[in-house]
Order: structure tokens, then sequence, then C-alpha cells
């Protein structure tokens, strides 16, 4: 079924022949973190496609994977584009190396998952958090809800984890 | 420049050298044109067409690139009265103008027509503008989009900008580094009569200017213009009795890309970009080193890009691409100046093809900027780079364009003088 749903004043919506989407985002409304699995190479994936990237194989299936990693880079956006941001600038967009698969199938990859900061429940980050997190950061997982059937996979600062003594951030500060 | 011998026909470097751009044309470089698409892209592809001695009837191919907001060939060819024996309009920014070369000389080649005109022909300050921003930037998000827009993550600036960033932490490049590619792209602007901006900045300028998203400042953006522009490629046999100088074609590469197109940072280093997987095909299809290279159109739609083109292609060693751009190399009078109109940054956004009509120019030893203009028409230089002076590159004869589309897809030219 199609889902049309507003976040931050934001139209999303998905189409009911994606069908990869539909339950990608399903098990986030769940705040329950999957990702497919080939069938043939059991190599998992990220975001959602139609075939392994490594194989070929179109058969594939969910399974639960752990929401932790590390920040692999960012952009700081202070100039929002879109209005739905406006008001939430600065704001983050993070690039997450998930602890899950790092360094496989080569030493370069990774499941690397896109996210804001936000705060553990899933609302944008303010600014003393923005401005506290950077390369090396330890973070989990958080999730925006937008709908029934819809979350947006967020990250969130690990309070629980073993932060670096520094982390890399933009020289200019 | 050292020729490598290639007498085998079956060769894919068999057609070096045996295509030229013998015509280039564009509008003037605006804001708020006053002019539909498909008035600008008359206006430049008539423009090349007279600047390479041809007639309209001559022309009997035609590509363009667009992303949704031009005019199409069948327009531009009428308007023209050009009979076309092919056309194509094509979807795509940055890194499609080289892209189009090589389907250009491919089209030829296989006898489909004679003579191609390829354009890009945009309002893209005062219609549909390229960061995204005005109307466009409230468009739903469906669908794959939403792993990227959803996140407030849509305008190339934020898209590219993790890569800089990893650029950064991975080989210690500085803010400074890059803002000096404004710089200089801005003195060569200044000695461009044509250029939107022609006035000089400094590093100190570009770093003080408002930040847009970290890494980028402002003034490390491109600028946003009106404009069309337009090359005409044809055989260089053909090429031969033509008005200009022929400038050939060594060897193209279009829209190589790294791997995982759908989302490119899952596969690293996320800091390296689609050159180096283009370099593989382009110096060895073009038959120089990039040590032979005398001048650079490297795709400035930010700072950083220039930068990390010129570091992958592999003008200097990964990770010194900071040094390379700041210490005075591409700059004019340097060892090999890049984006010499000032690209981009400071002359006008055209999604790449200026770049190229630069280069041409340079090849023909004839950049128009404000040298004094001698019996024959051509201008006498001074090679005086001082403001409001000269930007002709001294006996450049070897050329390279590197277009950029993003971190993951890049297009190239090498390009000599006939």
């Amino acid at each position: 079924m199609t889902i049309k749903a507003q976040y931050l004043g934001m139209p999303l919506d998905i189409s009911e022949l994606d069908g990869e989407n539909l339950q990608y985002f399903r098990y986030c409304a769940e705040h329950d973190f999957h990702l497919q699995a080939c069938s043939g190479c059991g190599l998992l994936r990220y975001p959602p496609t139609t075939a392994c990237p490594w194989c070929a194989n179109a058969d594939a299936r969910w399974v639960a994977v752990e929401g932790s990693g590390t920040v692999h880079s960012y952009v700081e956006v202070h100039h929002a584009i879109q209005p739905a941001f406006r008001d939430h600038v600065p704001y983050l967009v993070l690039l997450v190396d998930l602890d899950t698969q790092k360094g496989v199938p080569t030493a370069e990859e990774a499941l690397r998952v896109v996210g804001n900061l936000t705060t553990a429940d899933g609302v944008l980050a303010p600014p003393e958090l923005v401005r506290k997190v950077g390369i090396g950061t330890r973070v989990r997982m958080a999730f925006s809800d937008v709908a029934p059937g819809l979350a947006l996979p967020q990250w969130t600062f690990d309070e629980t984890a073993r932060q670096p003594a520094t982390v890399w951030r933009y020289p200019q500060e | 420049m050292s020729v490598t011998s290639d007498l085998d026909a079956t060769s894919p470097r068999y057609l070096r050298d045996k295509y030229a751009i013998v015509g280039v044309g564009e509008t003037a470089y605006m804001r708020g044109s006053g002019k539909t698409t498909r008035a600008l892209a008359t206006w430049a592809v008539r423009n090349a067409i007279a600047d390479a001695g041809l007639k309209p009837a001559d022309v009997d191919g035609m590509l363009s690139y667009q992303s949704g907001d031009s005019t199409f060939s069948t327009f531009v060819a009428g308007d023209l009265g050009i009979r076309l024996n092919f056309y194509m309009d094509v979807f795509g920014g940055g890194s499609s103008t080289e892209a189009l070369v090589g389907i250009a000389i491919g089209v030829i080649e296989a006898g489909m027509c004679k003579v191609v005109a390829i354009f890009r022909a945009m309002n893209g300050y005062s219609q549909v503008r390229i960061g995204g921003t005005g109307v466009r930037a409230a468009a739903p998000v469906s669908g794959d989009m939403l792993h990227g827009r959803a996140y407030g993550w849509q305008s190339a600036g934020q898209m590219f900008s993790p890569t800089f960033m990893r650029h950064m932490h991975d080989y210690g490049t500085r803010p400074e580094q890059v803002a000096a590619v404004k710089a200089i792209h801005s003195e060569h602007a200044s000695n461009n009569p044509k250029a939107y901006y022609k006035e000089r900045v400094t590093i100190d300028e570009v770093l003080a200017s408002r930040m847009i998203c970290k890494p980028l400042h402002l003034l490390d953006c491109c600028i946003e213009t009106d404009n069309g522009n337009a090359i005409i490629v044809t055989s260089a046999e053909r090429a031969r009795d033509l008005r200009q100088p022929p400038v050939l074609i060594r060897g193209v590469v279009g829209r190589c890309s790294k791997p995982r197109l759908d989302m490119h940072y899952q596969h690293g280093p996320i800091s390296t970009v689609a050159g180096r997987y283009a370099r593989e095909i382009l110096w060895p299809n073009a038959g120089v080193s990039p040590e032979e290279v005398d001048a650079t159109g490297s795709y400035d739609a930010f700072t950083f890009t220039t930068m990390l083109q010129l570091e992958d292609y592999g003008f200097c060693k990964k990770g010194e691409g900071g040094a390379y751009v700041s210490d005075g190399t591409i700059r004019l009078g340097g060892r090999r100046p890049n984006n010499t109109s000032g690209g981009h940054l400071c002359e006008g956004y055209t999604h790449g093809i200026n770049m190229v009509i630069e280069n041409v120019r340079q090849l023909r030893h004839d950049a128009d900027d404000s040298c004094p203009i001698g019996a024959d028409g051509k201008r006498r230089h001074t090679y005086d780079y001082r403001e409001g002076g000269c930007r002709q590159v001294k006996d450049v004869e070897v050329t390279a364009n590197l277009g950029w589309a993003m971190p993951g897809t890049g297009s190239a030219m090498v390009m000599r003088r006939g």
C-alpha cells in the first residue's frame, strides 16, 4: 500500500510498487533496524536494493542489524535549502560506519548509513549537541516517527559507549 | 608533446586526433536573461556555427544535455533551419560535455551524420536554480530519495561535502588551500571581459564569507547564471578547410564512475573521486601523461571539486591536492593554469561546457581577453596577467578537461592544438 506522509512539513511518499523501501521503513517504524542479507553470498547491503551489489543475486531476506557505529564523515548545514529544515539549522547529516560488516568484503567498504544527529527520541539535535560530534564519534540508532509504516532511522550520541578522547571537526572553528 | 605510436587499427585508441572541435560559441553570462532557453540555445549554436565558418545547413547532428530545465534539439534545429540526420537530448548536468563529445565522435564514425552541434542552455539563475533552491526545494521526497533528501541532504554542496570533510581528515588538507582556488579563478576572471564576476577576491575573503554548509563558505560555491553555450564537433579531415585552427580530440572519458552509484559512499575511500578510475582510460587513450598537460579545466562546482579531481587524475600525489591548488601551479603564469576563464566560480555556470570552450580558445592561442587585436583579427597577447590584462597561456599545446557530476561520476577529455 502506498505511503503518503508529512515529516517536518515535507511530503514523503513510497509507492506500493516499491516493496524494498516499504519493508525497510516498516521495520524502522517498529524501531527495529533490518537490512537485506543476500541469499547467495550472505552479505548485508544498504540502502535497500533489488539485487545484491556483490553477486547480483535477486533473493534476499531481512535480518535484524544492531544500530551502532562510528561517524565516518559529515556535513554541517547552516543554510538550509529545503523549507522543512530552515528552523533547524545548524543540523548535521552523518555518514556512519555500522559496526556490523565494517571492512567487508574489502577494507574500504562499510555499511555507511545516513542519518541526522538527533536526540535519543529522534528530534533534530540542538546546537550544543551538534558541536560535540565529529568524525570518530560513537553513535547509536534512534528513530523519527513519521506515520504508520514509516520512521526514519537517525543517529544519536551514544552516552553508554566509550567515546574517543577527541573527535575530528572542521578546522575553522 | 610525445605522441605514442599506435598503428593497430583495432585499438580503441585509433580515433585519437581523428576528430576536432571546430567551433565554439556562447551567449552573454547573465542573471535575468529575459529569454527562453530555446532563445539562449539558438543564440549559442548560431555563434558556434559562425565561429567555425560553417552554415547552419552544414550541421546535421545535434546533442544537448539538461535536467528537465531546458529546450530540446528539435526546437533549436527548427529555429536555425537545420535538417538533422541525428539528434539526442540527454538527461544530466556536470560531466556531460565530454561524454557527449565522445558520443558525437561515435555517431560520426558510424556514418550517422557528419557535423554535430552540442549545446547546454539554462536559466540557472532566473528559472531553475541548480542548488535546488526555489520551487524544487519543497518537492515531495519519494522512494529511494528518502535515504537522502528526507535528512535535508539534497543540494550538491550538501551531498558532496562528506567527501572533502574526509579528505581533510585523512590528509590534513586545509580550508585556506581550497579557498585559493576561488582566489586564483577570480584573478583569471578579471582578465575575461565576459565573466559574470570579474572582481578579484582574496583567500581571506573566501574564509570570511558566510558558512553555507561546513566545509563550504559562500565563496567556495559556484555562481548561478543564465546562459547558452555550444561547440561543434566534426572529423579532423573536415576541420582542415574550416575557419579556425582545428583543436584535435586526443581522448575522452564519459561518466566514468565509482562502484555503487545508488549510494557511492558505501565504497571507499570516500576522499577519492571517480577520476581515480577515469584516469586509467584517459591517459592511455590520449597517449599523454598529466606532466604533458599545459592547462586544465577541472570542474569548479566548489573549490574542493577542482582540487579532488586534479589529485585523482594524477596531477599530484594522492593527498597533496591542497598544496597543488595553492602553490601557484594553477595560476596564469604558473606551471599548469586551471580554468583560465574563471570557470563556474566566476565566469558563469554552464555544467562544464564553458570550460571546454575556454580550452579550445586557449589551444587556438586566441583567448578572448583585452589584448589588442591585430590586422589578421587575432589578438596580440602580452602574457601580462595583471588585472584587466592577458589570459592566454603561453605556448599551450595540450589541455585536459575534468568534468564532474558528483564524487562518484566524472568525464574527461584531452585536446591538443592541431
